[in-house]
C-alpha cells in the first residue's frame, strides 16, 4: 500500500548527501534498520521507484526521515536532493525488510561498522537507542572518505558525550582530520581490534556500505572469532570488480 | 495514476518495455545478502538432494563438474528494483540433477551453506527452468556472487536463485525459507510484481 507522504524538512548532511523529512500521517510505523520503497511519477504517467534506508528513530508523531546520497548518474538521487522541496508529496510503502534491524528489547553489546552512506540505518539504530533510553552497549565504526563527508556529525558527537553512551571511532580513507594518529586507510585488522567490541562478548554486529567494504569487513569481524550468525549485513553499489 | 512528482521527468529507454513492472535497468552486478559472504573450499563442497529423511542424490565438485552443462543467457530481476538484461552463465541443469530422483513432492527448500534458505514449487526448478550455475560472464562464480555455485531461476525474483547452494530438500506442502519469512512474497514473480507478502 502506497501512501503520501509530505515534505515538511530538508537538511544537507554533505555536499552530495541530503535528509529528507516526511511527514506521513497513517505511518504505520517502524522499527531501526528497515527501508522504505520511495516512487516518484512523472507528469506523463511514467514512475519508477527506488529504496532508501529510514534514519529516524521510531515514533510516534508519522515523521520518517530518509538521507539520500546523489549518485552522479542516478535517475532519482539528483532528483531527491536537488530538486524537492518542502511542500512537495511523494509516495512511500512499507516499512520493509525484518532481518537488518535493531530492537528496543535487545540488551546484548551491538557493534555497528558503517562505510559511507551505510551509516542511515545505523543512524536509526542509535537513534533508536537514544530514544528507547536503552543502556545496551553501542560502538559505532565509520569509515568515511574525508572529514567533510560524515553525515551526523554534531548528533553523533552529542551522542558519544552523553555518557559516553555510544563510542564512535572514525577511519578516513583518503584524507584525514589535522594531526589525525592514523594516515589515510581502509578499515583493517588493527582497527577492528583497537575499535570493535571483543569476540567474547558475544556482539551482535550490523555492517552496512558498498559491497567492496562490507566483504572486507564482514571477513575481518569474522577473523576475530565473531560468529557469522552474529553478523548481518546490508550492501549496496556494484560490486567494483564488474562494471 | 499517483501522486505527481512536481519537476521528476524521470529517463525512459526502449530496454523499459523488456522489464517487469517496478524494475529498472542496471549494467552493474549489486549484491545482496544477508551476512557474510561463505568462502566453501571445492574439495569440501557438496551437493545433495534428499527427502526431509532420506539422501536421494549427492555429489561432489567433481562429480558435479562431470555432469552435462548448458549457456544459459537470461534475464535477472532484483526484488530491490534492479534488472539486468543478457546476463551469461553456464550450468547444470536441475532437470539434469533430478533426472534419477522419484518423488511426488510438491515443493522445494534450497539450502545454502551460511543457513539461508528458499522455498520454490518444485515445478518451478523443472523444464529448463533452473540450474546450478557455477560461471558468470565465462569467469568463475565469485563467492559474493554465490560461488563456486548458486542456484539459478531467472523467471523468479532473484532472492531465489540462493547464492552458495548445498542442496534440495523435497517437501510435500510450501514452507517459507528466509526472506520468505521477513515479510517477502511466498512465490515471488515478478511479472506479477509479487515482491512483498501481501501482494496479490
Amino acid at each position: 500500500m502506497w501512501r503520501v507522504g509530505t515534505v515538511i524538512a530538508l537538511h544537507d548532511e554533505t555536499t552530495t548527501a541530503r535528509t529528507i523529512t516526511f511527514e506521513v500521517p497513517d505511518w504505520p510505523g517502524h522499527v531501526a534498520g528497515q527501508h522504505v520503497d520511495v516512487r516518484l511519477t512523472a507528469s506523463d504517467g511514467y514512475s519508477t521507484v527506488r529504496s532508501y534506508s529510514i534514519a529516524s528513530a521510531p515514533n510516534s508523531d508519522g515523521r520518517v526521515e530518509l538521507t539520500v546520497e546523489r549518485l552522479p548518474n542516478g535517475e532519482v538521487s539528483p532528483y531527491l536532493t536537488q530538486e524537492l522541496a518542502v511542500g512537495d508529496r511523494l509516495e512511500l510503502r512499507g516499512p520493509i525488510g525484518g532481518w537488518f534491524v535493531w530492537h528496543t528489547e535487545q540488551t546484548e553489546p551491538i557493534q555497528l561498522i558503517a562505510g559511507g552512506s551505510g551509516i542511515v540505518p545505523l543512524m536509526a539504530m542509535i537513534r533508536s537507542r537514544a530514544s528507547a533510553a536503552s543502556t545496551a552497549p553501542f560502538r559505532l565504526l565509520y569509515s568515511v572518505r574525508e572529514p567533510g563527508a560524515i553525515f551526523y556529525r554534531d548528533e553523533l558527537l552529542a551522542l558519544s558525550d552523553r555518557n559516553h553512551s555510544v563510542s564512535i571511532a572514525y577511519a578516513y580513507t583518503r584524507a584525514t582530520p589535522k594531526d589525525w594518529p592514523r594516515p589515510p586507510s581502509r578499515i583493517d585488522a588493527t582497527l577492528i581490534a583497537n575499535t570493535t567490541w571483543p569476540s567474547n562478548l558475544v556482539p551482535t554486529c550490523y555492517v552496512c556500505g558498498p559491497t567492496s567494504f562490507v566483504e572486507s569487513a564482514t571477513d575481518l569481524l569474522i577473523a576475530f572469532d565473531n560468529g557469522r550468525d552474529k553478523i548481518r549485513a546490508e550492501r549496496f553499489g556494484p560490486t567494483g570488480e564488474r562494471k | 495514476m499517483g501522486t505527481i512528482s512536481r519537476g521528476f521527468t524521470g529517463r525512459r529507454s526502449s530496454a523499459d518495455a523488456k522489464l517487469p513492472p517496478g524494475q529498472y535497468l542496471t549494467t552493474d552486478f549489486p549484491v545482496l545478502s544477508a551476512g557474510p559472504t561463505p568462502h566453501i573450499p571445492l574439495d569440501r563442497w557438496e551437493f545433495v538432494i534428499d527427502d526431509g529423511t532420506n539422501v536421494l542424490r549427492k555429489w561432489d565438485w567433481k562429480s558435479f563438474r562431470e555432469l552435462p552443462t548448458e549457456t544459459i543467457t537470461v534475464d535477472i530481476h532484483c526484488v530491490t528494483r534492479w534488472s539486468k538484461l543478457g546476463t551469461s552463465w553456464e550450468g547444470v541443469s536441475i532437470d539434469t540433477m533430478l533426472a534419477d530422483v522419484k518423488t511426488d513432492a510438491s515443493h522445494a527448500m534450497a539450502r545454502s551453506y551460511g543457513d539461508y534458505t528458499t522455498n520454490l514449487p518444485l515445478k518451478d526448478l523443472r523444464n529448463k527452468q533452473a540450474w546450478i550455475a557455477f560461471r558468470f560472464d565465462g569467469k568463475d562464480l565469485a563467492p559474493e556472487h554465490g560461488g563456486p555455485a548458486r542456484l539459478l531461476v531467472p523467471h523468479l525474483y532473484f532472492w531465489k536463485s540462493a547464492k552458495w547452494v548445498r542442496g534440495i530438500t523435497l517437501m510435500h506442502q510450501d514452507k517459507p525459507g528466509f526472506w520468505e519469512s521477513l515479510g517477502y512474497h511466498i512465490y515471488g514473480d515478478p511479472w506479477r510484481e509479487q515482491r512483498y507478502s501481501g501482494d496479490e
